[in-house]
């Protein structure tokens, strides 16, 4: 793949809290247009190298280039400004709050004037548009989010990190918990958002097959190292599985 | 009534465009603050009924200025709970802070910077609470519980435990709580203030998104120590400032003044309003309604002559009735978690 359309790599990212290393030396890219998945069991340091990628942690030592630019993340607004959005496994999402509040959460659209009010009727009909352009159906974005279903809010979820002009889209677990359907909602969201071509998409994830299905890379992770990497075609949950398996029997040997 | 109009005319218009009067009907019950209008309606159409006396401009007068600061400190601890934290020390910094400006007037300094000089102190205080509570990891309710003890002594030490006279002109000390509504029109500029800072500001929406989601709030790049550090300081001002305005109007400072029954009062002002204890939501204006039927249950059993002891159980009954009907309506409304 050509520099030209990597979107995002990272290069030996180590990240250790007090005595405890989450991340030994992990290297990572993915393309413009591409979706790449990162596999791994709970623990394996997938949600920190996620929360490295974002700008909420700093990693310890390693390099990250974004447009093969090296860049170090300060921040999430930091991330941000580079095209680096992240849904995260937990929604970020306030249930008391409508659907346009959420989707402007933190990017607020304010009204001309000194007093900084909201603008509220911008908002909504900006997000409206942002819903109807990735296909999102919903009743209306005054509904409050508490109200949805899991697949709606995750919906959501993307939808904002879309229409705040991401370039890189990090998805943290994205089915976890969800029934066909709304899996379906979200996969068919996912791969319209592929087919733009313009995005570079990073998932988190835990079903092999799923992950398999809709990525074109994946990544296998363990005890905060990358053990295994290939091209979603070309490997097999079966393959899969049996390179977890031999660790467990390491493990219990060792 | 005018906090009626305001709710209903703010309603979700465009939310479920519903028409004719039952529809505007259904919209406007389903709103946190319809529960306590509708009670605060009925209660003045019942005390005026059984009391001709009670929509005098007398009575009314009387009722504005057991109402005003409870309202005052309700729009902070409003702004508090919807972040989930609480003040429970508001109701001492109401009694500090004349205290405060009478000393800073005493060494020489004019009222007016006097009157902000004891607000600094208020606002002050709001971030010592904020920082015990932010970077040392310790309840809002211990933190506050302690700061509502430290707080009486001050007063008490620095007044010796006397009253004194509030100091300025004649129009000044109208100005600040002496003219008979001057405290009340006081409570409802802030009370507009306030409901445009949580409906319409990022300040608001952020405070909301802190109390119903703090790791989202987090991840969307909110810094929520920053909203709670600020409205600890909010809160905290607000009662300085309700503390002073009720000297100005009694024309005299009392190191007793306010106290936790002043704080509970802005608490159940806000509870009874509709505000949720447990965070991510709340309303200004039920604040201020929730306010004026604590008034109105006071002023109107005071009128009929019943002691004070049956209008405790009466003022915990309501609170309790008041909550009921709050978690159903908002179950009703399906807004609850999932």
């Amino acid at each position: 793949m050509s520099a030209s359309t990597e979107a995002l790599r990272a290069e030996g990212i180590v990240k250790t809290f007090g005595h405890v290393t989450a991340l030994d030396g992990v290297s990572m890219h993915v393309a413009r247009g591409e979706m790449l998945g990162i596999l791994g069991d709970n623990g394996a340091g997938k949600s920190t190298l996620m929360k490295i990628l974002t700008g909420y942690h700093r990693p310890t030592s390693g390099q990250m280039f974004v447009n093969g630019a090296p860049v170090s993340l300060g921040s999430v607004d930091h991330a941000r400004t580079f095209g680096i959005e992240c849904v995260y496994q937990d929604l970020a999402l306030v249930n008391g709050l409508s659907i346009y509040h959420n989707l402007f959460l933190n990017r607020e659209i304010l009204r001309p004037g000194p007093f900084r009010l909201l603008d509220h009727r911008a908002m909504r009909r900006h997000a409206e548009a942002a819903l109807a352009d990735i296909g999102v159906n919903i009743p209306s974005v005054d509904l409050e989010v508490g109200a949805l279903s899991g697949g709606q809010r995750q919906a959501i979820a993307v939808a904002r990190a879309v229409a705040s002009n991401a370039r890189i889209l990090l998805l943290d677990e994205p089915l976890a918990a969800m029934g066909a359907r709304e899996a379906g909602l979200i996969i068919g969201l996912i791969e319209r958002l592929k087919a733009r071509g313009d995005i570079a998409i990073v998932m988190i994830a835990h079903n092999y097959a799923q992950t398999l299905e809709i990525c074109d890379r994946v990544m296998l992770m363990q005890h905060g190292e990358v053990t295994f990497e290939s091209r979603a075609a070309e490997t097999s949950p079966t393959e899969l599985l049996e390179i977890v398996r031999r660790e467990y029997r390491a493990a219990r040997v060792g | 009534m005018a906090a009626e109009k305001t709710a209903a005319a703010g309603g979700p218009a465009q939310a479920g465009p519903r028409s004719g009067l039952f529809g505007r009907l259904h919209d406007f019950l389903l709103r946190p603050e319809a529960s306590v209008i509708v009670v605060a309606v009925i209660l003045v159409i019942y005390f005026q009924f059984t009391n001709v006396n009670f929509l005098t401009n007398a009575n009314l007068e009387t009722l504005s200025q057991f109402i005003a600061a409870p309202v005052i400190i309700a729009c902070g601890e409003i702004m508090l709970l919807i972040c989930r934290e609480i003040d429970l020390s508001v109701g001492q910094v109401f009694a500090l802070a004349p205290f405060v400006m009478e000393r800073a007037y005493d060494i020489g300094l004019p009222v007016v910077p006097a009157i902000v000089a004891a607000l600094l102190v208020c606002a002050l205080i709001g971030y010592v609470i904020g920082l015990i509570t932010i970077r040392l990891s310790v309840p809002s309710f211990i933190t506050t519980l302690g700061m509502l003890f430290l707080i009486t002594g001050v007063t008490l030490t620095i007044s010796r435990g006397f009253p004194a006279n509030t100091p300025g002109g004649k129009l000044l000390t109208n100005i600040m709580g002496n003219w008979g509504y001057a405290e009340m029109v006081w409570a409802l500029g802030i009370v507009v203030v306030m409901h445009i800072v949580l409906r319409h500001t990022r300040w608001g929406l952020h405070t909301i998104a802190t109390g119903g989601n703090v790791v989202a709030a987090a991840e969307s790049g909110i810094d929520c120590d920053r909203i709670r550090m600020g409205n600890f300081i909010l809160t905290s001002t607000l009662g300085g400032f309700a503390g002073l305005l009720e000297a100005f109007r009694i024309g005299s400072t009392d190191p007793l003044a306010g106290g936790s029954n002043i704080m509970f009062l802005g608490v159940a002002s806000g509870v009874i309003g509709g505000t949720a204890i447990a965070g991510g939501t709340g309303t200004i204006i039920g604040g201020l309604v929730g306010g004026i039927v604590l008034g109105v249950l006071q002023d109107g059993f005071t009128l009929q002559g019943i002691n004070a002891f049956t209008f405790d159980i009466i003022i915990g009954a309501a609170i309790l009735l008041a909550m009921v009907a709050n978690i159903h309506l908002a179950r009703l409304r399906g807004a609850g978690q999932g």
